[in-house]
């Protein structure tokens, strides 16, 4: 069996006598998408911000391909190979979409001190280029990304995460205030960039078509507590996920 | 850069060239402050309208800069050593007042860069053993370059233009770099920066030393500009003025830095025939300024092409609902 791109083992983080995640392990194998839902308050974003470097765990351990990198920062988890996107959307406004996304790859070339006499697209033109192309921005590729239509700054955010071509990428409600259109859109976005680049993803999300259409497993979360993993067709035919989170 | 920026810039080192040589001394002393307050702003751009930081000490550093300049001149060292000496001290001091910005920012930051500020003035006050004290220093001589003495106020003054534009163009080459743009991300959005590998940490201190190290060789031009310092030079008060150059210019911009040392350099000698009213109108017209124009002279343009692109896309809309309508 290949060595996974994350485990994580018994992880647990309590804020005060609220047990946010009680003891949650899991592993994502390589090229997977690994979906991870429950309702509010079941502690997907603790335990999102965990691995992410944006809180200490009280216990557990996060191994990335093996290495224990439990509460390294964002900046450390960046350089190790880990792309994110946020919740809200989170472009750099008044920069073009096409330096969000060169800015978004730049920093893991070179040192910071060659970086000073590197070109001013640091040579990542053509990929910034090429992904534009990808998620269909190239016609605002030159506008300011704060000036793009929520959907659009909403690609360009998810896109910002895929062009330092990471080994693992956190996906936090991808489709959050996504018009449905736009949603089929954004699947099918995430399975090409899957197939073409063998990432691995980690996706949290509520919209369950989207879930259930994109992931290769999902994990359900309740209370801080893992209730299930499986396939999608598995956590559908789940009786206890029916019962704490599907409904009928 | 934008056309704007280009013919604008193109425009103004146009006059700066040719003009001041009808000027009599008053004129080329003004121009010459002018450029001195151009290159101490330039460094608080970079900190505060590209890599979004606070600072309300840039004066302190342009005390350093002219204070190592005037102590230099007066042990007998060059101005060639002087100069860069000044600069490189800013540069290093400016990398450790950046420190705060790493734990606080915003208006705490601020705070924290104005008590160095204070400090500063006050070692610049009381030591009178190095600095002169109250009295300061004076007769602090002017350089001259390949045997060609820079006394007279045209020459010093040609010889500051010709300063601010290698700095200028330094400072372009930085942020054409990447450079530029981790330090616009920090700016924006130091979580996402930090998500995407941008060391935030470094380029926060590095923004500050480098701010620095403009403001530390303006103060040293100054020093030879004006041949005479003392620390009522280099107050909080003088921080705050060069902070609302850079805000009045357009924080941000490459060339809000000339505009915005116009309005606090220039601006106040055309007031004059105001007489005890300059003050009044000067600060009325900053508070209109700030009111109509948040992110200075030079987002005229962008608010005027922002706003007829919002004119389009209500067009576009109103035609789309129309075409349907009638659909």
């Amino acid at each position: 069996m290949n060595q996974p791109v994350l485990k994580v083992t018994q992880l647990k983080k309590a804020y005060g006598a609220i047990q946010a995640v009680g003891g949650v392990s899991f592993e994502v194998q390589p090229g997977e998408i690994f979906g991870v839902i429950g309702p509010n308050g079941s502690g997907k974003t603790t335990l999102f911000n965990s691995m992410l470097g944006q809180i200490s765990p009280d216990e557990g351990r996060i191994e990335l391909r093996g290495q224990d990198v439990t509460g390294l920062g964002p900046l450390a988890l960046s350089r190790l190979g880990v792309g994110r996107t946020f919740q809200t959307l989170q472009v750099f406004g008044k920069m073009s979409v096409r330096d969000n996304l060169i800015v978004a790859a730049q920093e893991h070339r070179g040192s910071m001190g060659s970086r000073l006499f590197a070109p001013s697209d640091s040579d990542l033109g053509d990929k910034a280029d090429a992904l534009l192309a990808q998620f269909r921005l190239t016609h605002v590729a030159h506008q300011k990304a704060g000036e793009l239509s929520y959907g659009q700054q909403k690609l360009a955010d998810i896109a910002m995460a895929f062009m330092s071509e990471p080994a693992l990428v956190l996906l936090d409600e991808p489709c959050a205030g996504v018009n449905p259109a736009l949603v089929g859109g954004i699947s099918r976005l995430l399975k090409q960039l899957n197939q073409e680049r063998q990432g691995s993803f980690v996706v949290i999300e509520h919209n369950m078509e989207f879930v259930m259409g994109l992931c290769h497993r999902i994990m359900v979360m309740v209370e801080g507590q893992v209730l299930a993993i499986g396939t999608p067709d598995e956590i559908r035919a789940n009786k206890q996920v029916l019962d704490a989170y599907l409904g009928n | 850069m934008k056309k704007i920026q280009w013919g604008l810039g193109l425009a103004i080192l146009a006059a700066l060239v040719v003009a001041p040589a009808y000027f009599k001394n008053y004129g080329i002393h003004l121009f010459t402050t002018w450029l001195v307050f151009i290159i101490a702003t330039m460094g608080l751009n970079l900190t505060v309208g590209y890599a979004g930081q606070k600072s309300l000490g840039h004066a302190a550093f342009f005390g350093i800069g002219a204070y190592t300049v005037a102590i230099f001149l007066k042990a007998g060292l060059s101005f060639w050593w002087a100069l860069p000496t000044g600069a490189l001290l800013c540069f290093v001091v400016g990398l450790i007042v950046g420190f705060p910005a790493l734990r606080v920012q915003t208006i705490y930051l601020a705070f924290a860069t104005l008590g160095f500020n204070t400090a500063l003035w006050l070692v610049m006050r009381n030591e009178e053993w190095l600095t002169g004290g109250t009295f300061g220093i004076n007769n602090i001589a002017r350089p001259s370059v390949f045997g060609w003495s820079l006394d007279g106020n045209l020459a010093y003054y040609r010889f500051v233009l010709v300063m601010a534009l290698l700095l200028g163009v330094l400072l372009w080459g930085l942020l054409r770099s990447p450079w530029g743009k981790a330090f616009t991300a920090l700016r924006d959005n130091p979580i996402r920066a930090e998500s995407l590998g941008v060391d935030t940490r470094s380029y926060t201190l590095m923004s500050f030393a480098i701010g620095a190290a403009y403001a530390g060789m303006a103060g040293g031009l100054y020093a030879s500009q004006v041949q005479f310092i003392d620390p009522a030079l280099f107050t909080v008060g003088a921080s705050i003025m060069m902070y609302l150059m850079v805000v009045v210019g357009g924080p941000g911009y490459f060339l809000g830095p000339i505009l915005g040392s116009a309005v606090g350099v220039i601006l106040p000698e055309w007031l004059r025939f105001a007489q005890g009213w300059y003050l009044m109108v000067f600060g009325s017209a900053v508070v209109l300024l700030m009111i109509w124009l948040p992110d200075g002279l030079l987002s005229i343009p962008d608010r005027w092409r922002a706003r007829r692109a919002s004119r389009l896309a209500s067009e576009q809309r109103r035609q789309a609902a129309h075409n349907g309508g009638v659909a």
